[in-house]
Parts: C-alpha cells; structure tokens; sequence
C-alpha cells in the first residue's frame, strides 16, 4: 500500500517539484548573472504555453521518440520510489535516453543530429559512474533494493564517499549542465543551436521538458538515497543535502565555459576511477 | 535413442550429397529438406529426451567399429589440411595439425581401455546446444539458399562452387552434434578439428588473395587450440588413465591434483575457438566470408563451441587460478574489443568485434563458475546466438540491395529498405536494450562478479557495458535517420526463403524477450542443479512484472502515439540549418554559394581507439597476461 502510495506521490508531485526546482535555477542562476530572472513558476507557464502552441515539425516521427522517452523515464523514478532494484532502475534509464537519442536523430537535421551524437557521448561518459554507483549501495547495504537501502540502519555516505563524488559529477553531464552541456546548450546563439532539442517544437518540446522534470526529481532521489536511513530524521538531512547539490550544479554551470566533448569523456571515466574505483577497492577489501 | 547417431551422421551423408549434385535446383530442394529434416530431428531428440524425465542420458554403444573411423578420418583430415598447407607454402602450420593427430592415435591404440566407457552424454546443457545448432543452423542453411544466389550473382568473379559451400556447412552442422553429445574426449577433440577445418576451408572459398591469408590465420590459430587441446588430453590419458569429459569435471571439482593441468589446457584451448585475445584476429579475417558462414561459424554456432566447453569446464574452475585466467582474459577481451568496435563502420566488422566482445563476456562468466554466472552466461548464449545470426542474416541481405555494408549508407535504412531494417532493429535492441534478457543477463553477470569479489571484472563490466551501448545506440541511430541519400530508388531484392528465416529469428527474439523468466524455471534451473546440485535465486524479485510493463511502453506506446499523432494537425517545415536550406532537408547553400548534399556521419575516433592502435598492444598485453598465469597453473598443479 505504501509502495503504491509512493509511486503515486512521485507520478504526481515529480513535475511539481522538477517544475519548482527549475524555477529555481533559473532565479538563482539570474541573481548570479546580476538580472532579476523569471519568475519561480516560470517554467510551468512555458509548458503550459508549448502545450496551445501550433504543431510545428520536421518530422513526424519524433513523437514515436519522445513519447517512450516520456514514459520510461517516468517508469524509471516509479520502480526508484516504489523501491525496487537501483541497477534495473538505470537500465531502464539508459533505454529512456536511447529513445531521446532517437527522437533527436529521426530529423537528420545537422544541429540534433551533432546533440544526439554527443549526448551518446555523455551517456557513454556517465554509465561507469552510474553503474560503479549502484556496486557502491551493494557492497554498502548487501542489496541492490532502494526499499531495503532506505531502511537499513547505515548512513551510506560514510561509506561511500567516493561514489558520491563521482555521482555528483556525472550529475553535472546527465543534467546537461555547463562545463558538460555539450548536447544542448541555454542559448541559442552558439555553434550547437539548441543541439539535441533543435528541431523539438511546440508539444515535443513541451514532453521532453517535463520528462527532464521527472528525471531530475529521480536523480535527486538518488541524492537523497545516500542519507536516507531508518531514521526519520536522516529524510530532512537528505532534503539539505539535495538543495546542497543542486546549488552546486547551478554554480558549477554558472561559472564555467564549455568543455570539448574529448576532454570531457577523458576527465570522466579518470575521475570516475579514482573516486568510485578506489572507494569500491577500499569497501571490497574491508568485506 | 537411434536419433543420435542420426543426427550426427545425416549431416555427413548430405554433404556426400550436396558434393556430388551439380544441378542448382534439385541441390537446393535436397538443402532444404534436410534443414527441415534436422530440426526436426532436434526436436525429436528434444521430446525423447523431456519424456524420458529431462534427466542426464549416458549412452553406450559397441563403438570399436566408429573409434575406428574417426580414427581413419582424423588422419585423412590431417592430410587434407597438410596438402592445403604445402600447396599454399604455409609448411610450418601443418606441425599444428600432424603432432595433435599423432598424439590422439597414440592415445588411441597404446592409451588407457575404458570398459564401457560413455560415448554419449545427454543433459540440459547438451540439449540446450543441440537446439541452437539444430535450429538455427536449419534456418541458416535455408538462407543461404536464396543468399548464395544472390551471391554468385554479384560477384560474378568468384568461380561457383556452392556444392562445395553446402558440403561443408552440412559437414560443419554433423560435426557441431557430434562435439556436444560427446563425453569421449577422443570424439570431442576429433570434432573439434573438423569444425576448425570447415571454417577454414569456409573463409578461403572465394579463394581471394585476403581469403587465403584470413584463413590460413583463422587455421593456426584453431589449430594451435586444437594442439593445446590435444596436449591436455594426453596428459589427462596417461595421468589418470581416463577418457571421459565428465570423469574429469568431478575430479576437478574435487581438487584432485591430477585434473588441474588437462583443465587448464582445455580451456585454454577453448579460449582460441571462441576467438578471445590475444586469438580475436582470426574471427575479424574470418569475415570475408560469405554472410551465412558467418553467421552459422563464426557467431551463431562454431565459436559458441568454446564456451560450451568453458561452461562444462565451470565448476571444475570455480574458485582455481584456472578459473581466474579464464575469467580475465573473458572481461578483458569484453572490455577492450567493445572499445575497438565503436571505431568500425564496416557492418559486418561491428558484428565480429561485438561477437568477440559478448563471447568475452560469457567466457568471463564460466571463469567465474558460480551459478550465478553460468545462469547469466547461458542466457547470454541463447539471446546472442539468436540475435547475431538475425543480424548477420540481416546485414548480408542488406548488401545484396545496397551493395555496401557500411553502417554510413544505412543512413535511413528504416524508408529505404523498410523490412530489413525493422528485423536490424530488433536484433540491435536485442543485444542490449531493456526489455531483452541480454541486459538482465547483464545484470546478474554484474552481481555475481561483485558477490565474488572480483573486482577488475566488476570494472570491466562497467565501462565496457557503456562502450557497448554505444556503438549499438549509433547504428540503431543511422537507421531510423531520415535518409539523406538522394540516389535513385534502391530495390529490395530479398529473397523470400531469406525472410523466412529472419522473421522466424525475430519472432524467436521477441518470444524469449516476454518468456524468459519462465524459461529461466523451467530449462535454466535444472541446467545449473545438474551441474552445482543446487541453483542460486538469481531472477531479481518483481521482474516479470517489470518486464511486461516495459515491453508494453516500448511495443504499445508507440503505436498508440501513432494513431493518436495521425488525427493531429501539424505543420511541417524544414529543418534548421541557419536559413540556408535548398526547398528541402538534404541539400544546403555553402560559403561559395553553391548547393551542397548533407552528409550526416556518425562518430568513430578510429585514430584513437581503431584497431590498428589497439589490437596490438591488447594482444601483447594478453599474450603476457595467459605465459604467466598458465605458469602459475602449471606451477601449482604440477603433480
């Protein structure tokens, strides 16, 4: 019951709070630019508003793209918070980005098609971190189950500080964040166009910003995931530590410049096995 | 139990046939119905084998009279391959064929006498082979019908010899039965030889100058396991004065000091048939090829050989510095030829690296030896033999139509050859995407190699399983792309016994994805009690549930989308390229103000991560890596 309950919740409130956080990145990152910035609810007027908008596109079949990208995404933070296996959690995730790299690519325009081709990139660079992450929680908890993770009495960041590092880096490229935003990029006005979402309009647009809302509110749950315990009080620790991270991914994209997407693969995986792997060696070799 | 001796010899006696016809016709209508003969008679032996209670079947037969000739043929294949080499001035590898012959019939006459010794040994794990070679080489034969007409029709170069190609794939499908259903080590290494001998004479029928090469490479190199193989059964013979394969697991299981080295040995030798580095090259040659050797021999079937014989070799090496060779070098291959892959555009050379890369991954897996691995090892067989020869088929159909296998000319494939794409697209997501098993045998690889605490595999399996789906996300990519080309209209000449066979590939693929979990109770299960006597729960809880749900997004949802997308009103533009388009979507103004085509590419840093920058150092590295750790085997095992 609770288990639904959960689910419910997440299917519900996800593009709520992605929504809001949003808003917030974008007053944050404005006040750090020294302008005022939209409004907090300022992303849900722009959806609201792609939804009335006429349907414009290049080619019908992104739909066929972005609609499981969609519904992936959204099964992916349901199986998260329903409290199922983390591993199968990401793979789904990684079919949900194929089918965004789909959607990109099925209009052979050369601006998607250059997104699309480097988000591949991204998610080559990331899935490491991501999978030696979820190796993390195992060894941590002897479970890949988030349900039993949650409820174990450990606080696993003491564990596994390593992983979080490493996590909280590749967070910066899932969430296409500068210096890693080299699929898509804020401003129009550079050699990417919008990348990967140049040829999105109207309602695809608007899918594929709420997808990226529901993604955002799973990838902070796994955030969250390193402190949540059997303590209720370790859910408000969690909560800091996500608003602690996601300050620093705005900073971050706000005070750097974009990376080629070679050194931005070389750093990764490097990073990725001087963090997780040496944290994984030390928890291997102490069990 | 007549079936057995049937389905090994019926192979044979068509290939006398297949030899000596020369009327296309009345050749092709024998082909046919001898597939359709042996899959039936799999099937057969299959039913016998469920309703006699699926238990492990050890057959003995009064075989002085076939020790004999397989004794005789072994020498006349010795021969054949010598003659080959002399002719083709390759003198040295004929050592490789003349010392393993005479060590065997040495064995023969002066080696131990086994009373009653088995000669057949049924169980899930042999079924389970049966059923790949039956079925799939059945379908592939029925391919290769209407695809070596297209062929000759082509390359009208090439002399048409297809009464010697069919030969030899009857020949090779006998010999696969034989190798499988043997306990005799003798018959398993005389099998063994001929498959190796079939997939050379297979890569060198074109007779091409890079024929020739690639085969008397892909020769060697089997050869050389053959050698190994052949070593290890003497020792085993005059050590432990045994003969049967089974005899020997459960003496390795129990540490007996005599097993160690024939274990290792053999399995380094099944290390050179499933085509691992530092032997990946010849299965890379072997790809010159006509299309349904490759993907009958060197993806579908013959390589599978090795692993078959790893995973016998499992529990024996479970926990063994044997165990923990096999094991590297599976992940290190699995690694580092998923990274080469990503630099090749040549369809067909993608298809090799990846097969190398995939066998890595269950040769990785029986070094482990724990159930868990060889669970995930044994639905890593099942969904690569299938998808691969799906692909294989698929790409080979392809080039007939397009004339190119490059992935590049793909662009689009999905509005120019519509069909043929569709059944790439399923054979590509079956290799890694959600709701195939491939990815939840992934998983349960992933885990097990965690439980174990084998670390360099849990990093090999992390970053390789990234570069995986990368090269197969870019070509699904090229082909839903809409097209670019502007040549003119490309006719889909696919032969209807060609689309026979891969629809029945793809309805396979999509009835494993939903039916594996059961699969896994009924077939998998038992497989791992024969051989642990126990299994362990490795399906995670919840699955099935998952899985229905996922097959329902990724098969319904679009279709939903569809209909609901075609009452929509849209506008259609084109697609942004700074203002400069030419009235449509392939043609651009350049910076002399001149039209341009748009040719969109895919990314492949073949100078930093090609196979001419990497082959070679991975090749030294496990050259050096097999020395010392067959060293260290040796060393402990030495009696």
């Amino acid at each position: 019951m609770n288990m639904i309950l959960r689910v419910v919740l997440y299917i519900v409130l996800a593009p709520i709070i992605g929504g809001l956080l949003e808003g917030i990145d974008r007053k944050i990152s404005a006040r750090m630019q020294r302008r005022v910035g939209p409004p907090i609810l300022q992303p849900f007027y722009d959806v609201k508003k792609l939804f009335k908008k006429q349907v414009i596109i290049v080619s019908r079949s992104q739909t066929f793209g972005l609609i499981p990208y969609f519904f992936l995404m959204v099964l992916t933070g349901a199986m998260f918070f329903a409290g199922m296996d983390i591993l199968m959690c990401f793979f789904v995730m990684s079919t949900a980005a194929t089918a965004l790299y789909f959607a990109a690519m099925v209009t052979s325009s050369p601006y998607a098609t250059i997104g699309a081709n480097r988000e591949l990139i991204q998610m080559m660079a990331y899935e490491p971190a991501v999978l030696l992450t979820c190796v993390g929680f195992y060894l941590a908890e002897g479970t890949f189950n988030v349900s039993e993770i949650a409820a174990s009495d450990r606080t696993d960041i003491l564990f596994m500080p390593g992983f979080f590092v490493a996590f909280v880096f590749i967070l910066t490229i899932k969430m296409r964040k500068s210096p890693f935003d080299t699929s898509t990029s804020h401003h129009m006005h550079q050699e990417l166009v919008k990348g990967l979402t140049t040829e999105m309009g109207a309602r695809n647009l608007a899918i594929f910003q709420v997808t990226e809302w529901y993604e955002n509110v799973f990838l902070m749950g796994v955030v969250g995931l390193y402190l949540v315990n059997s303590n209720p009080m370790s859910i408000i620790w969690a909560i800091i530590c996500i608003m602690a991270v996601y300050f620093l991914e705005i900073l971050i994209d706000n005070t750097s410049a974009r990376m080629k997407w070679q050194d931005m693969m070389k750093i990764t995986w490097i990073f990725t096995l001087f963090t997780a792997g040496v944290n994984l060696l030390v928890l291997m070799l102490v069990k | 139990m007549t079936v057995i001796p049937f389905l090994i010899l019926f192979p044979f006696i068509v290939a006398v046939l297949m030899y000596c016809i020369r009327v296309n016709k009345v050749r092709n209508a024998i082909a046919y119905i001898s597939a359709v003969i042996l899959m039936g008679g799999v099937l057969w032996l299959t039913a016998q084998w469920l309703m006699q209670g699926a238990q492990v079947i050890t057959l003995t037969y009064p075989t002085e009279l076939a020790d004999h000739a397989i004794l005789a043929a072994e020498i006349v294949l010795m021969c054949v391959v010598t003659f080959l080499c002399f002719k083709y001035k390759k003198y040295w590898i004929s050592i490789l064929s003349i010392v393993p012959t005479l060590m065997m019939v040495y064995v023969e006459l002066y080696g131990p006498k086994v009373e009653g010794m088995t000669k057949i040994y049924i169980d899930h794990l042999s079924i389970l082979m049966c059923l790949i070679v039956g079925i799939i080489g059945g379908l592939i034969v029925i391919y290769a019908v209407g695809y070596m007409h297209g062929y000759h029709h082509h390359h009208t170069g090439i002399p048409d010899r297809r009464y010697y190609f069919f030969m030899l794939l009857f020949l090779f499908l006998g010999a696969m039965f034989g190798f499988v259903l043997s306990e005799s080590l003798l018959w398993i290494d005389f099998f063994w030889e001929l498959t190796s001998v079939c997939s050379f004479l297979l890569i060198g029928y074109t007779k091409e100058t890079a024929a020739i090469t690639n085969s008397f490479r892909a020769l060697w190199m089997n050869l050389f396991g053959g050698t190994i193989l052949a070593i290890g059964i003497f020792y085993y013979a005059f050590t432990d004065g045994n003969l049967a394969l089974h005899h020997l697991i459960k003496e390795g299981v129990l540490h007996n000091a005599y097993a160690v080295i024939p274990i290792a040995f053999i399995a380094f030798a099944a290390l050179t048939k499933a085509a691992q580095l530092p032997f990946a090259t010849w299965l890379i040659g072997a790809m010159v090829a006509p299309t349904p050797s490759s993907a009958l021999l060197h993806s579908a079937t013959m390589v599978k050989a090795g692993i078959y014989v790893l995973f016998r070799l499992a529990p024996a090496m479970k926990g063994t510095s044997t165990g923990t060779m096999i094991a590297f070098i599976g992940g290190f291959t699995f690694f580092v030829t998923s990274v080469m892959a990503i630099a090749q555009s040549d369809g067909k050379k993608v298809l090799a690296f990846s097969t190398i890369s995939n066998l890595g991954l269950m040769v990785a897996c029986a070094g482990m030896g724990r159930p868990e691995t060889i669970w995930a090892g044994v639905f890593l067989m099942i969904f690569h033999a299938i998808s691969k020869s799906l692909l294989f088929q698929d790409v080979g159909a392809t080039e007939n139509c397009l004339h190119s296998r490059d992935v590049e000319d793909m662009h689009g494939l999905l509005y120019i050859l519509p069909r043929l794409a569709m059944f790439m697209f399923i054979g590509i997501a079956g290799m890694f995407l959600a709701p195939f098993g491939m990815l939840i045998a992934k998983w349960s690889a992933f885990k097990a190699s965690v439980d174990s605490g084998n670390i360099i595999m849990v990093f090999f399996i992390a970053f390789g399983s990234a570069t995986t789906s990368f090269y197969w996300t870019k070509w699904m990519g090229k082909l839903v792309s809409h097209t670019h080309l502007t040549e003119a209209k490309i006719k889909d000449i696919t032969k209807k016994n060609e689309l026979i066979s891969l629809g029945i590939h793809a309805f396979m693929m999509v009835a494993l994805c939903a039916l594996f979990p059961i699969l896994s109770r009924i077939y998998v299960d038992p497989l791992l009690n024969e051989m642990y006597g126990h299994t362990g729960q490795v399906l995670p809880e919840g699955l099935l549930y998952l899985l229905v749900v996922i097959i329902l997004i990724v098969f319904l949802v679009p279709f939903f989308a569809y209909h609901y997308s075609r009452k929509q009103q849209y506008n259609r533009k084109l697609s942004y390229m700074n203002g400069v388009n030419v009235g449509d979507n392939k043609k651009f103004v350049d910076s002399f103000g001149e039209e341009k085509n748009l040719w969109l590419s895919n990314y492949y840093f073949y100078k930093l991560i090609g196979q001419r920058k990497l082959m070679v150092p991975a090749q030294v590295f496990s050259v050096a890596a097999l020395i010392i750790m067959m060293i260290i085997v040796i060393g402990g095992g030495a009696v």
